[in-house]
C-alpha cells in the first residue's frame, strides 16, 4: 500500500480540523474582547494560519521522506551486505541492488537468486515498513502538535492576516521559480551534452560547414567513415520553410484579424474567430499527410506543366502548409490586440474625415503592433519548432539550396531522426542533436530580441 | 409616459420665436409642452436641423428636433444626462454612423445640402464639420504628426514647407504654439491633459473645417485648462461655427451666443444665452437652471 494512500488524508482531515479549531479560538477570543472588531485580523485568517502551521512540517516531513527513502534504504541494506557483494565495483553493486529491489517489489522470482540476495530482499522490505510506519507517526505529529501552540497564541494582537499575505507571497514566489529553473534545467542539460559535442566536432565547422550527413560509418574503413556535421544545410531548410510559412500566415491572417476586428459584424466575428480557430486544433499529423498526399502532388504536377522540375518532396508544399497552420496564431491574437486600441482613437481618425482604411492603416495598426508583432513572433516560433509537417512532406535530405521546389529538411526534423531508434549517447552523431538544439535555441532568441527592439523603435503608445 | 405621447405629436413648424416670445413674456407662467420653445431659427444658418429624429434599435433617443446653427456663433447644448445632446450632436458629422443600431431621420442641411442624402460622402462632409471629442485623444504619435493627419489624409500640401505652416498656425489658434515648438516631435500623449485637448482641437481646425462640433471638452479638465480652452472657443468663433455641448451650465453662459435646452430627447428652448438664463420661457428650463434637477 502507498504510504500517500493513508497520509495525505490524514494530512487534510488535521489541516481541517485545525482550521476550524483556530477559527472557533478566534470567535471565542473576539467573543470576550468585544466582537470581532476587536481582533487584528478576521476569524478565518486565524484559522488558515492554524491549517498552514497543520499542513506545512506534515508536507514538508512526506515530501522529505519521499526524496529519501530509497537512499536511506538502499545505504542500510549496502551496508548490511556480504562482504564479497559490498565490494563490487560501482556499476555492478547497483546491479545486485537492482535484483534486491526486484525481488522486493515481487518483480522476479526470487527462486534464481543467491541467498544473499534474497535475504537482502526481505530486509528490504521489512525496513520499508519499518521507516514508513515511523514516518506515518512523525506526519501525525507534525500535523497536530504546531497547531496547538498556534492555538494559545491566538490572541486580539496576532497579526495572523500578515501572515498568510506572506506566506501567500512565498508561495507565488515558489511557482515562478519553478518555471524559471525548468527552463534554466533544459537549457543546462543541453548545454552539457552540446559541449560534449563540441569536443569531437570544432564549433566552427560545425555552425559554418556547407555538409549535413550525420549517418557515420560503423567501422573505419567504410565510406563515410567521419560523417559532416555542417549546420548550414539545416539551418538554411529551417530558414527557407519558415520563409514560405510566414509569407502565408502573415498576409492571410493579419488581413482576416482586421477584417475580424474592423469590418465584421460582431455576430459575424463571435462565429467566425471560433471557426478559424480550429485550425489551430487539428493534429500537425493530419496537416503532415495533407501536405504530403494532397499538396505535395499538386505542386509537382502543376510544375510539371509549366516544365518545372520539381520534387514530390518539396520545401513549398511543407511551407504552404505549414503557414495555414498558423494562421490562426497571427490571426486570433492580431484580432484581440486590434480590438483592443481604444474607440476614442477610432473617433478622432474618423472625426477628422479619414476613412476606415486609412483610419486602419495609419492609427489602429501603428497602435497595435507591438501585439501583432507578438503575434507573428509566436507563429515563428512555431514555424521553426515544427516537425511533423516537414518530416511528411519535406523530406530528409540535407540539401543547401534555396529553392522552394526542392526538397530540404529542418533543424528538428534531424533532431527527431537523431534520436529515434536505439542510440548511443557518447557517438558525436547523437550528441549532435544537442548542438542543433542549442543553435536552434539560440537562434530564437536572437530572433526575439531584435523584434523586441524593433517593436520599441516603432510602437505607438496609447496611454 | 405621458410625455412620452404628448412629444410623439408632430410639432412642425415651430412656434416661430419672436411670436411664442411675445405671447409668453405677457403673463408670468411658463410654457409647459414639449414643443420648442425660443428662438431655434436664425436668418442665414450654417447648418439646418428639421424634424430630426434619432432610434437606436426601437428607442427612440431623439424626438422631432429643429434648430439652425448661425456662422460665427458658439451653440452650446445643455441639459440632463442621457437627455440626447451628444447624440443629436454626434447627427451633426454622421459619426452616429459607426453605430450600427442608430437610425436618423429628418433633414440637416450644411450650406443647403442635405448631408443624409444617399449621395453625399462622410469623408469630405467630417473634413467640414470637425469635432472634438470629451476625452482628449490624441493619435499615439508625435505632436507634428497629430496635426499633420487631417491635411495627409485630404491631401491639402503639396510639399513639407506648407505642412510645417499648417502645422504651425494651427498651434498657434489653439494656443499651444509657445509651449509645444521646441518639442514637436514628442508623442502628443507626453502632454498634459489641457494640452492634450489643445491639440485634439488643433488637430481640428488643421483642415480648416467650417463647423466645429464640441461633446464635453472640459469635462476632463481642470479649472486653469478649463479656462484656456474657453478663451480659445471664444476666439475660434470669428472663424468657425462652434456646437459645444457642456454639462457645466456657468461654461455655456461664458462662451456662447445661444443656449439650446434638451430634456429626454426633446430640444425644449433655444434663445441667446442671456436670455435663457435670467428668463427662461420654459417651466423644465427654469427648473434645470435653477438647480431644481438635474
Amino acid at each position: 500500500m502507498s504510504i500517500y494512500s493513508f497520509t495525505l488524508p490524514v494530512i487534510v482531515f488535521l489541516a481541517l480540523a485545525a482550521y476550524f479549531a483556530g477559527y472557533r479560538k478566534a470567535l471565542a477570543v473576539a467573543g470576550q474582547s468585544g466582537g470581532i472588531r476587536s481582533l487584528h485580523s478576521l476569524p478565518m485568517h486565524y484559522g488558515l494560519v492554524a491549517a498552514m502551521a497543520s499542513a506545512l512540517p506534515a508536507i514538508t516531513l512526506l515530501a522529505g521522506w519521499h526524496l529519501a527513502e530509497d537512499k536511506v534504504i538502499t545505504a542500510i541494506i549496502t551496508g548490511e551486505l556480504p562482504k564479497q557483494l559490498a565490494q563490487l565495483p560501482a556499476s555492478e553493486l547497483s546491479l545486485v541492488l537492482n535484483e534486491i529491489k526486484n525481488i522486493a517489489f515481487g518483480g522476479f522470482s526470487a527462486a534464481t537468486s543467491s541467498p544473499a540476495i534474497q535475504d537482502a530482499a526481505v530486509r528490504y522490505v521489512e525496513l520499508e515498513r519499518t521507516f514508513r510506519t515511523i514516518i506515518t507517526v512523525g506526519i501525525v505529529a507534525a500535523a497536530s502538535v504546531p497547531p496547538v501552540f498556534i492555538l494559545k497564541k491566538i490572541s486580539p494582537t496576532l497579526r495572523a492576516r500578515n501572515l498568510m499575505e506572506k506566506a501567500l507571497m512565498v508561495f507565488l514566489v515558489g511557482c515562478s521559480t519553478v518555471a524559471i529553473l525548468t527552463t534554466l534545467g533544459i537549457v543546462l542539460s543541453v548545454l552539457f551534452e552540446a559541449l560534449r559535442f563540441f569536443q569531437a566536432i570544432p564549433l566552427v565547422d560545425f555552425i559554418f560547414g556547407l555538409q549535413w550527413s550525420p549517418q557515420t560509418a560503423i567501422r573505419a574503413d567504410q565510406a563515410g567513415s567521419s560523417g559532416a556535421f555542417g549546420a548550414v544545410p539545416v539551418f538554411a531548410g529551417t530558414i527557407l520553410i519558415a520563409t514560405i510559412a510566414m509569407s502565408v500566415a502573415i498576409p492571410v491572417g493579419l488581413l482576416a484579424a482586421i477584417y475580424l476586428s474592423e469590418y465584421a459584424s460582431p455576430r459575424f466575428r463571435t462565429w467566425t474567430k471560433p471557426v478559424l480557430e480550429i485550425l489551430a486544433g487539428i493534429p500537425t499529423v493530419v496537416y503532415g499527410f495533407f501536405a504530403a498526399l494532397t499538396v505535395a502532388p499538386l505542386i509537382r504536377d502543376a510544375g510539371s506543366v509549366v516544365g518545372l522540375a520539381v520534387s514530390s518532396e518539396s520545401a513549398l508544399a511543407a511551407g504552404l502548409v505549414m503557414g495555414i497552420m498558423i494562421i490562426p496564431f497571427v490571426s486570433s491574437l492580431s484580432d484581440d490586440v486590434i480590438h483592443a486600441v481604444p474607440q476614442t482613437m477610432r473617433d478622432g481618425s474618423l472625426g477628422l474625415g479619414a476613412t476606415r482604411f486609412e483610419t486602419i492603416r495609419y492609427v489602429i495598426l501603428p497602435a497595435a503592433l507591438p501585439g501583432i508583432v507578438g503575434s507573428i513572433l509566436l507563429a515563428v516560433s512555431r514555424a521553426i519548432g515544427e516537425t511533423m509537417i516537414v518530416v511528411m512532406a519535406a523530406g530528409l535530405s540535407a540539401n543547401l539550396s534555396f529553392n522552394p521546389l526542392t526538397a530540404v529538411t529542418t533543424v528538428t526534423v534531424q533532431i527527431v531522426t537523431l534520436l529515434v531508434g536505439d542510440q548511443e549517447f557518447d557517438s558525436p552523431k547523437t550528441l549532435a542533436a544537442f548542438a542543433l538544439g542549442l543553435l536552434l535555441f539560440v537562434f530564437t532568441l536572437v530572433l526575439n530580441f531584435i523584434a523586441l527592439r524593433v517593436v520599441r523603435k516603432y510602437r505607438e503608445q496609447y496611454e | 409616459m405621458e410625455t412620452a405621447t404628448s412629444a410623439l405629436t408632430p410639432s412642425f413648424p415651430v412656434m416661430i420665436g419672436n411670436q411664442a416670445e411675445s405671447v409668453m413674456e405677457d403673463s408670468d407662467a411658463k410654457e409647459t409642452a414639449r414643443n420648442t420653445v425660443g428662438t431655434p431659427f436664425v436668418d442665414a444658418p450654417r447648418m439646418t436641423c428639421r424634424n430630426v429624429d434619432v432610434f437606436y434599435d426601437e428607442k427612440q433617443a431623439i424626438r422631432n428636433v429643429s434648430i439652425d446653427v448661425d456662422q460665427n456663433e458658439v451653440l452650446a447644448m445643455i441639459g440632463p444626462s442621457g437627455c440626447g445632446k451628444s447624440t443629436f450632436l454626434r447627427c451633426l458629422n454622421r459619426m452616429n454612423d459607426t453605430v450600427s443600431s442608430c437610425r436618423v431621420t429628418g433633414s440637416i442641411l450644411l450650406d443647403g445640402t442635405d448631408i443624409y442624402h444617399p449621395s453625399v460622402d462622410v469623408v469630405p462632409l467630417r473634413a467640414k464639420v470637425g469635432m472634438v471629442f470629451q476625452k482628449p485623444n490624441p493619435f499615439p504619435k508625435s505632436i507634428y504628426d497629430n496635426i499633420a493627419y487631417g491635411p495627409r489624409i485630404h491631401g491639402l500640401t503639396q510639399n513639407r514647407s506648407e505642412l510645417d505652416e499648417i502645422v504651425e498656425t494651427s498651434l498657434k489658434k489653439a494656443g499651444l504654439w509657445k509651449e509645444v515648438r521646441d518639442r514637436l516631435n514628442d508623442p502628443g500623449t507626453s502632454l498634459s491633459g489641457g494640452q492634450q485637448q489643445r491639440l485634439c482641437i488643433a488637430r481640428a481646425i488643421a483642415i480648416s473645417p467650417e463647423v466645429i462640433l464640441m461633446d464635453e471638452p472640459c469635462s476632463a479638465l481642470d479649472p486653469i485648462a478649463t479656462a484656456i480652452v474657453e478663451e480659445l472657443i471664444a476666439e475660434l468663433r470669428t472663424q468657425f461655427s462652434i456646437v459645444v455641448v457642456t454639462h457645466a451650465m456657468q461654461q455655456a453662459a461664458r462662451i456662447s451666443q445661444r443656449t439650446a435646452y434638451f430634456h429626454l430627447g426633446n430640444l425644449i428652448e433655444v434663445g441667446a444665452t442671456e436670455k435663457i438664463f435670467t428668463n427662461p420661457l420654459h417651466q423644465l428650463t427654469e427648473d434645470y437652471i435653477t438647480g431644481r434637477f438635474g
